[in-house]
């Protein structure tokens, strides 16, 4: 159990429940990730892999179920407190709209540690700085995110992903959009990131040259876990 | 990134400044809406102020007077009463009774700042052949010219009233074919009868009054009106004008006179101020409301456009109290700048129209009068106008769902 960070236990999601347009997403999906762990989650367009993750992610509530992360039942938590876990255990990464184009590289990476109102300006921009440089970004730290890449602005992601140091980090199909070659580097910085902080990565992706170069691959299909 | 603002502060300065276009079209649309009511609202309190100052120039807040003399039916028992059609009498020249107590009594009432008993009544002004009728208004000049600035109307000759000294309006000068210096035999009907001297022309601005008006001391009046050491009115000064009504029934309630007030006695101008009042607030709520609304709309779109943004925030930890605050203070943000400029637009309009309109003499058409709490308030309303505003959109940006605002 200690050695668990995530449990899903029986999790269903439907949507519109009662009405004509219901429809089930989830079934019973029990599902356990361990402390480390770079899962990857692989499945048909439409069989509900986005829902585990936004459930996964606090971002979604499951119809029922029990949800547990470090070990901590979720399913009777306020919204706020939802909140407060989300931004303190779990780091997001997308697929599109990765970063907002107000802020700069360095900015964006800074906002999730001043949203919380546990850093310091000061702290939050030395951190920023070296999440930006470990993705190898410095020279386009202040750059307004639109004027930079595909491949950089989903590096940016990732380090803001992580600014928070959270035990899991959510990654929704990062690569969807990017050439082989950028595809290639933001896998090996999810790497090495799994293996140098100890950080538990859950990545949905198509593809199956990077699914098989994970820890292990959960494959969905219409809602149900297959394998 | 500036260090010193928190979170909410720098997303929503960041989100207004990256819409730039929808920001200044929308603190313009606030600014002008704000300059309106600056200049409106300053014009008007000028204007009113001129003409308040007009209409009280030339006569007291309070005009005391003796009551009025009534015919009592004759009664032939105690139980006896007779119905008799009672005549009004004529109403005679007489002095206010006991007019010394009362004026001390009124001397000591702190919201009366002038006392200035007059003695007035008609007259006969003589030189040569000619001759015309006056009204004689007997004054001390030390109190009765701060209730009615004589000086002010000076134009020729100089404001002082010793015994033989009589000033007169320019039109009864120029009737009589006299001059500063010039002698008038003066004469009452009740037989009084003095030659005085012209010290000073007068110009009231009204043919009327220029026509009739004359200003003697006190002691002269008294003499030629035949009312040795009595006085016909007492005029008065008070502190706050508009709650000259309020002192005047109160004199006439505790003492056996009739107070009239300026508001009663220019019922109808008072009448008009009061509409313009009204106008006034209507327009500003409207212009308010209109502000209002138009900050609203700017931001429900806003909350539309970054319903992304919004997502990735509340997917990283920022809590629904941050999104509602962010667009809180955008609002404020909006109504406050707007009022900024808006301030100053209507500070410029009035201070051009101030210098370009003029009235048909020449002089000023109201005085400028520049108010800084105006300016004060009104930032202060706008801003909280903008935060009123904001509470819609906010709210609606407060509840987006995160996985609907990502998946867009």
């Amino acid at each position: 159990m200690d050695n668990s960070i995530l449990t899903l236990n029986k999790i269903n999601k439907i949507y519109n429940p009662g009405e004509p347009s219901e429809v089930a997403v989830l079934h019973d999906i029990d599902m356990e990730m361990k402390k480390g762990e770079f899962v990857a989650i692989m499945g048909p367009s439409g069989s509900g892999k986005s829902t585990l993750l936004n459930i996964i992610g606090l971002l979604d509530r499951p119809t029922s179920g029990q949800l547990s992360i470090h070990g901590q039942d979720t399913s009777g938590l306020e919204d706020a407190e939802l909140t407060h876990l989300r931004g303190h255990k779990i780091g997001f990464v997308f697929q599109y709209h990765y970063l907002i184009s107000a802020f700069t590289a360095l900015e964006n990476v800074m906002m999730p540690m001043l949203a919380d109102h546990g850093f310091q300006t000061e702290q939050a921009e030395q951190r920023a700085t070296e999440l930006i440089q470990k993705v190898g970004l410095s020279h386009v730290a202040h750059h307004r995110s639109n004027n930079m890449s595909g491949g950089q602005q989903q590096r940016v992601a990732i380090a803001r992903g992580l600014a928070m140091n959270p035990d899991l980090l959510l990654a929704d199909e990062p690569t969807g959009n990017l050439d082989t070659e950028s595809t290639k580097s933001i896998f090996e910085l999810m790497r090495e990131v799994n293996r140098t902080s100890g950080t538990s990565i859950l990545l949905i992706t198509h593809n199956h040259n990077l699914g098989r170069q994970c820890d292990r691959i959960i494959q969905v299909v219409d809602g149900r876990i297959v394998s | 990134m500036k260090r010193w603002l928190p979170f909410e502060w720098i997303v929503a300065i960041r989100f207004l400044l990256e819409g730039k276009l929808q920001s200044i079209f929308i603190i313009v649309g606030i600014s002008i809406g704000v300059g309106v009511i600056v200049f409106m609202s300053a014009m008007l309190t000028g204007l009113q102020a001129n003409f308040i100052k007009r209409v009280l120039t030339s006569q007291a807040h309070i005009q005391i007077l003796p009551p009025d003399q009534l015919a009592r039916p004759q009664r032939h028992g105690l139980h006896e009463i007779e119905d008799a059609i009672i005549q009004r009498p004529s109403q005679r020249l007489v002095s206010i009774d006991q007019w010394q107590k009362i004026r001390r009594q009124l001397e000591a009432m702190p919201e009366i700042s002038v006392v200035a008993p007059t003695a007035t009544g008609s007259a006969l002004a003589k030189r040569g052949d000619a001759s015309r009728a006056i009204t004689l208004n007997g004054v001390e000049p030390e109190t009765y010219f701060s209730v009615v600035r004589i000086p002010d109307f000076l134009i020729q000759g100089q404001a002082r009233l010793l015994s033989d000294d009589i000033l007169v309006g320019i039109e009864l000068a120029k009737d009589l074919g006299a001059t500063v210096g010039d002698k008038l035999n003066v004469t009452t009907s009740s037989g009084g009868g003095r030659i005085l001297t012209i010290i000073g022309l007068l110009d009231f601005g009204n043919k009327g009054a220029n026509s009739r008006s004359t200003f003697v001391s006190l002691r002269t009046a008294q003499s030629l009106l035949g009312m040795l050491g009595g006085v016909a009115t007492i005029d008065l000064s008070v502190k706050d004008i508009y709650a000259a009504e309020d002192i005047a029934q109160n004199i006439q309630s505790s003492d056996d006179v009739i107070a009239d007030s300026w508001i009663k006695t220019n019922a109808q101008f008072f009448t008009a101020i009061r509409a313009q009042n009204l106008t006034n607030m209507l327009i500003r709520v409207f212009v308010g409301l209109s502000v209002a609304f138009g900050i609203a709309a700017v931001l429900v779109v806003s909350v539309i456009q970054r319903s992304r943004d919004i997502g990735i925030l509340r997917a990283m930890g920022t809590s629904r109290g941050q999104i509602m605050r962010l667009f809180l203070i955008q609002g404020g943000v909006l109504g406050f700048f707007g009022s900024l400029i808006g301030s100053a637009l209507g500070g410029f309009a009035l201070i051009y129209w101030h210098a370009t309109a003029r009235q048909a003499d020449g002089s000023e058409l109201f005085p400028l009068i520049v108010e800084y709490q105006l300016f004060g308030w009104t930032a202060l309303l706008a801003t909280f106008t903008g935060l009123l505003a904001a509470m819609a959109p906010a709210l609606r940006a407060a509840k987006l769902d995160p996985v609907v605002a990502i998946r867009g």
